[in-house]
């Protein structure tokens, strides 16, 4: 038997640098570092955790929709232990936004070829946590999202979704969609034989007519939200900060009080 | 006036907060309907017709407990069938934006998370976002098909608006996909007796400078005498200090209270995506550079130890 994993991984600016929109109030990506979105090196670490794990033969394939510069984060991933990479790349790709998005990750996983799909439990930068749901509803195939603990076996999918409410125990026949959580275990880093390694993996392009998609089915023009304005908050006037004499509490709580707080 | 669907959190018949505020909002840009499912569904509707509904749409079937997300989608859509709502709101809990999404998906539509606000424009409901660690505000909307929109707790005042409440049972047909993922388990949070850490008008959180999870009971100590939440910052939930619904930050929950309270935290970005919008915030922390500082109306250099408990203290004084 065999298992083909498909790990969905974005690139995004460095959340650490100074992020800002682009005239068209896209994400500017010229004055701030990418990288493979770290949320998403727990999916990859999963789905080479279930490969390891296996009696069957694992491929795993790190698949991303991203600009150029996109080809670090899958390295990245080929390095941390992956077998190959997707890059989907095209012009007409600019400014897409998650439903226009879904649906090129989608039609990229069936090409590719699937029966598990390993998200992450959100990006970094639009941090929605919706792509692996609509990924899924695409497919046609169970969402077993939000696992802090995922086993592969069987042909059954099976975890632990830790809810507000409650921690539910999930259960799905593969295919499925899956999506991890930073509560599943730390990533590896990769080794320096690893990296050396993924400088000889594939890497295929596509672009969307390979993948059939019309222009007019994504990008800024036709994307179904549309950003009127984008400001910078305006940094908070500063406090009143005190050094503690003894009395620091204390003045604390007179401020609360000043406040309405007590 | 145009109807807005409005998706009904509630536990066994209990309406959580964000709901209210949701549909403080939907009265903005339309007339409310609700939409409550699963059990307990019936009981919802008292609450929801004291806050504005007009209508509640009700379901109750073992599906919404039984299985992830798809029930709910389903029910969601022969609602908007049914109604040909001006908008759907949800509130952003990790299954509400799940479901919003696939719903738009199914209705051929745009989706916004997280909206901190919303208002009627000409081109239908304007949302605010608050993007990248609340340093941009953002106003979006849809441009395709039936907005839908998911908001934050915390994003509107509760209000009293009497309104008729007419209960209508809705007739739903489960699609092929709403088996496929079954809940073979399922383990309740313990109740802690605090405010629900999203819902809470105080948040007193706690960091790696707590040292020990024996140390949180000067955390908790704080939040009593305020009625308030607490949160822990991720280093402090990895050391195995206090559990990890309590994170506040990106990846763990976003808070918007009336007053925030960090104690022995540095600041991290990642720490402030999920804090940055609450109204007044406050800190202590030894370090006088710590970037939460930067943040803050008031804060303490000072050792928590210290500060804390004299606060604690001087608080129960005040209360009597
Ligand atoms: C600040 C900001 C706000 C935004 N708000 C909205 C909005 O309200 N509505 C809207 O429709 N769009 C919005 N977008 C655009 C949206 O972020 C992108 O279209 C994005 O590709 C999908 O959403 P996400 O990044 O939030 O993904 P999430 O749903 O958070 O991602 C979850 C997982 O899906 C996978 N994934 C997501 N994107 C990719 C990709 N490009 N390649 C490979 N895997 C991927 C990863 O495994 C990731 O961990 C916003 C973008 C930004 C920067
Ligand atoms: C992808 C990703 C997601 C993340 N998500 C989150 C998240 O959701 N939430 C989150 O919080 N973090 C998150 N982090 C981690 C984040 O980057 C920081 O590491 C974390 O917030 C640090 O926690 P801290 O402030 O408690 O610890 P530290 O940064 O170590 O700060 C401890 C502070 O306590 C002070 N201190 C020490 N002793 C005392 C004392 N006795 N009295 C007073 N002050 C004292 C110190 O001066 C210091 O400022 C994430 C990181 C990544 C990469």
């Amino acid at each position: 038997m065999s298992l083909r994993i498909v790990v969905t991984v974005k690139y995004v600016p460095d959340a650490t640098g100074d992020r800002h929109f682009a005239d068209d109030l896209t994400v500017d990506r010229d004055d701030v570092d990418g990288l493979l979105s770290e949320l998403d090196e727990y999916a990859v670490e999963q789905a080479l955790q279930i490969a390891e794990n296996s009696d069957d033969d694992v491929e795993v394939t790190v698949l991303t929709v991203g600009p150029e510069d996109a080809k670090d984060a899958l390295r990245k991933a080929l390095s941390m232990g992956a077998d190959k990479a997707i890059h989907v790349e095209d012009d007409d790709l600019h400014g897409t936004d998650a439903i226009g998005t879904s649906l090129v990750l989608a039609k990229a996983v069936e090409k590719a070829g699937y029966d598990l799909v390993v998200s992450g439990m959100a990006s970094t930068d639009g941090t929605m946590g919706v792509v692996p749901a609509l990924l899924a509803e695409r497919l046609g195939v169970p969402q077993v999202t939000l696992l802090s603990e995922v086993n592969v076996e069987d042909g059954k999918v099976t975890g632990r979704r830790d809810g507000d409410a409650a921690s539910e125990q999930l259960e799905a026949s593969l295919p499925a969609v899956v999506s991890v959580t930073d509560q599943s275990g730390e990533a590896r880093y990769p080794s320096f034989k690893g990296i050396m390694a993924a400088k000889k993996k594939p890497v295929e392009s596509w672009d969307l007519s390979d993948l059939d998609i019309d222009e007019d089915e994504v990008g800024l023009e036709n994307a179904y939200t549309t950003v009127e304005s984008a400001s910078e908050r305006p940094a908070r006037t500063a406090g009143t900060i005190v050094k503690d004499e003894g009395e620091g509490g204390k003045q604390l709580a007179e401020f609360l009080a000043s406040q309405k707080f007590i | 006036m145009a109807e807005v669907l409005v998706y009904v959190d509630h536990v066994d018949g209990a309406v959580r907060k964000p709901t209210l505020e949701l549909l403080t909002l939907a009265r903005r840009v339309g007339e409310p309907v609700a939409v409550a499912l699963g059990n307990g569904a019936g009981d919802t509707v008292a609450t929801l017709a004291e806050h504005g509904a007009i209508k509640v749409l009700t379901h109750e079937a073992a599906e919404y407990a039984d299985y992830l997300v798809v029930p709910k989608v389903d029910a969601l859509q022969a609602a908007h069938q049914a109604v040909s709502p001006a908008a759907v709101l949800v509130s952003s809990s990790a299954e509400g934006k799940e479901i919003a999404a696939r719903l738009a998906l199914r209705l051929g539509s745009g989706i916004i998370t997280d909206a901190v606000d919303l208002e009627a424009g000409d081109e239908g409901p304007v949302a605010t976002q608050s993007v990248f660690a609340a340093s941009y505000t953002t106003k979006s909307r849809v441009s395709k098909g039936t907005p839908v929109i998911t908001v934050k707790p915390n994003s509107a005042a509760v209000e009293a608006a009497p309104a008729a409440g007419a209960v209508e049972s809705l007739s739903v047909t489960f699609s092929e996909q709403a088996t496929g993922t079954k809940v073979t388990g399922r383990t309740p949070r313990e109740s802690t007796g605090r405010p629900e850490l999203t819902e809470a008008a105080i948040v007193v959180s706690g960091g790696r400078g707590v040292n020990g999870a024996e140390n949180f009971s000067i955390i908790e100590a704080l939040a009593d005498s305020l009625g308030a939440a607490v949160g822990a910052s991720r280093a402090a939930v990895d050391a195995g200090w206090y559990p990890h619904t309590n994170q506040v930050g990106q990846t763990g929950k976003s808070v918007s209270p009336q007053l925030y309270i960090a104690n022995g935290i540095s600041g991290a970005i990642q720490h402030r995506a999920g804090m940055q919008t609450s109204k007044t915030i406050v800190a202590v922390n030894k370090d006088a550079e710590a970037p939460i500082f930067e943040l803050v109306d008031f804060g303490v250099v000072g050792d928590l130890f210290d500060v804390v408990p004299q606060l604690t203290e001087e608080i129960k004084t005040r209360k009597g």
